[in-house]
């Protein structure tokens, strides 16, 4: 009789915990599929063509986001020029001469600091190193602020790929007398490039779609312009201030600049990841 | 039998100096270049250290630790006290997480124990790719759909049914347009999922199926088997990778500037409005005309970057070092 009892309670416990699992998988895959769906219907409501090639608009009056599409592009690119040069070689230095060392260590961890401190700080750092000296909302603060978000990340991944290669590409370098830094310029970074673009790829996806470093470094700007040293629209503080703002056709805007900006991420985020699937060893 | 490793003639790789591939004195200037680059990322972060300790310094030095006792936050009478923040920030994401955690944890057993083979890997690439999304993107989906369904549905009818005085008024009184602490804590509980269930759903995989499968040998049913063989065995790890989900809640700006009604004093309840360090900082910041303000958001920030530090050290003390993106 009490084993009969015990195995109900098993069965029903088990029964319990295996409805909450399903239940659970449901009600994240609905809230995810909710935003996605929202982003989509007001997306697509709000996507014409005069998005990409009309400046922003005074309320009430026709426009699109061109000059915040042109802004992120360049701030974005600039920043990954930065981003890839330090992070390269900072990688590499933790993967082939830091070893067991105490400031390898340190080094690898202030990397993982970086890599998950808010981002608003990095804005507020940058604002101050870069904003107040020369009196001024600029291009190249917001370049730079998005490169501190992008390094870690690409450090961390150089690092990982670099160490995955076999130690017989490095001994064949030494067997045949190439110094150090040709083996790991020209056999190792070239064994690796495929993670090492992939991990580049996850750093511009994650910075692309960056609004709070941006809001003290470059600010915006309602009129088209390259030059960097001004203030620069871009499309996260633009989607920011209009979709705060009383304007139907502003919020409208604001949510056709946060499609174009999800579907960026995620093409990119697929690209980088059909990479790492084709170059997985197993 | 004695293995023989070299079996070369001695003799045969004499090499002259004149074989020194060219390069060869690039290497010392190559290994510079890389460890300054080393270097240059605890530059940064000593920098951000340092130009937050003294911008943030004024506002210490004046307010002492009343800057974290008091709630009140008076651009005109330059008094500045930032309980309303801190706590803010520390209750939307504490609330988060509770939120987050059985959901992803669900999602997590399910894709390892229980998904159809040929769904698991179309769900788990989509949670991945959701943990993708820019944050901006949750934050106006719960301006325009969450706040005012939460406001309608949720906030006015508890509003209504209340009586005065009751226990049930003081918990729900605040203004019912659906920006508050609670919508606030939801949306972060969104944001946060997909990296979560992502990441647990990784540490299920790392057991071994002989240790599963021996506990299902020995009679376990699922729920056993995972509850007392599966988490014990992840369960370090499984800390460490609550307090980075943890760590992403604390330092989201976006999503949460958007719902949390930005008022700075002291939430009463979960349907006040209230603020958190970082969207105080991304509201006001512009703004701060006088030297006294700007010093203490420059200080709220450094508390900011004091409590993810910590969170960030206690996980990667238990998980070792957390995963990239």
């Amino acid at each position: 009789m009490r084993s009969q009892m015990l195995l109900i309670r098993r069965k029903a416990s088990n029964l319990v915990f295996v409805g909450f699992c399903w239940l659970a998988t449901a009600i994240a895959l609905a809230a995810l599929f909710a935003i996605l769906f929202t982003l989509v219907k007001d997306g697509v409501g709000g996507m014409n063509l005069k998005i990409f090639t009309m400046d922003t608009p005074a309320p009430g009056s026709d426009g699109g986001l061109r000059n915040a599409i042109v802004g992120s592009i360049m701030m974005c690119g600039v920043a990954m020029l930065i981003a890839i040069t330090i992070g390269v070689l900072a990688g590499t230095w933790l993967a082939e001469y830091a070893g067991e060392s105490r400031y390898g260590k340190v080094v690898r961890f202030v990397n993982d600091v970086l890599l998950s401190a808010p981002s608003i700080l990095i804005g507020l750092f940058i604002y101050e190193m870069l904003v107040k000296p020369f009196h001024g909302f600029s291009g190249w603060a917001g370049a730079v602020a998005l490169a501190f978000l992008a390094t870690p990340v690409i450090t961390r991944t150089t690092e990982d790929v670099l160490k995955l290669q076999p130690s017989a590409l490095r001994e064949a370098g030494v067997a045949l007398g190439s110094p150090l830094a040709s083996t790991i310029r020209r056999v190792l970074w070239r064994a690796g490039q495929t993670g090492i673009l992939t991990g580049g790829l996850l750093a511009f996806a994650r910075i692309s779609g960056e609004t709070a470093p941006l809001l003290f470094t470059a600010l915006n700007n309602q009129f088209f312009s390259a030059n960097m040293s001004k203030p620069m629209a871009n499309l996260p503080s633009v989607i920011f201030n209009y979709a705060l703002s009383a304007y139907d056709d502003w919020r409208r805007l604001a949510w056709a600049g946060a499609l174009v900006i999800a579907v960026a991420v995620l093409s990119v985020n697929i690209i980088a990841r059909t990479l790492a699937r084709e170059t997985r060893p197993s | 039998m004695t293995l023989t490793l070299d079996q070369s003639e001695p003799g045969q790789t004499t090499r002259t100096p004149k074989a020194k591939p060219r390069g060869g004195a690039l290497d010392p200037f190559f290994e510079a270049l890389c460890a300054a680059s080393a270097t240059m990322l605890l530059a940064a972060l000593c920098g951000v250290l340092i130009s937050r300790t003294i911008g943030g310094w004024p506002a210490f030095h004046k307010f002492g630790l009343k800057f974290f006792t008091v709630s009140s936050w008076n651009p005109v009478t330059e008094v500045y006290g930032a309980a309303g923040p801190i706590v803010g920030t520390l209750i939307t994401s504490f609330l988060a997480l509770l939120i987050s955690l059985p959901v992803a944890f669900g999602v997590a057993v399910f894709l390892v124990e229980f998904c159809p083979s040929f769904l698991r890997r179309t769900i788990g690439t989509a949670v991945e790719l959701l943990a993708g999304i820019p944050s901006i993107v949750y934050g106006m989906w719960g301006l325009f759909v969450l706040a005012p369904w939460f406001a309608l549905h949720v906030q006015l009818p508890l509003l209504l049914a209340a009586k005065p005085g009751s226990l049930l008024e003081k918990l729900t009184t605040g203004i019912p347009n659906g920006a508050n602490i609670l919508t606030a804590s939801i949306i972060l509980a969104i944001m946060i999922l997909p990296f979560m269930a992502a990441v647990l759903r990784d540490l299920l995989m790392t057991i071994p199926s002989q240790v599963r499968e021996s506990a299902y040998g020995l009679g376990g049913n699922t729920v056993e088997v995972i509850l007392s063989v599966s988490l014990p065995y992840i369960k370090r790890s499984a800390v460490g990778a609550i307090m980075l989900g943890l760590g992403r809640a604390l330092g989201e700006t976006m999503a949460v500037t958007f719902i949390i009604g930005n008022s700075h004093a002291f939430p009463k309840n979960l349907f006040d409005s209230g603020s958190t360090i970082a969207s105080t900082i991304a509201n006001e910041f512009n703004e701060a005309t006088t030297e006294m303000h700007t010093s203490s958001l420059i200080a709220l920030g450094l508390v900011l970057f004091m409590i993810t530090f910590a969170v960030l050290a206690i996980a990667r003390a238990l998980l070792g070092r957390p995963k990239v993106a």
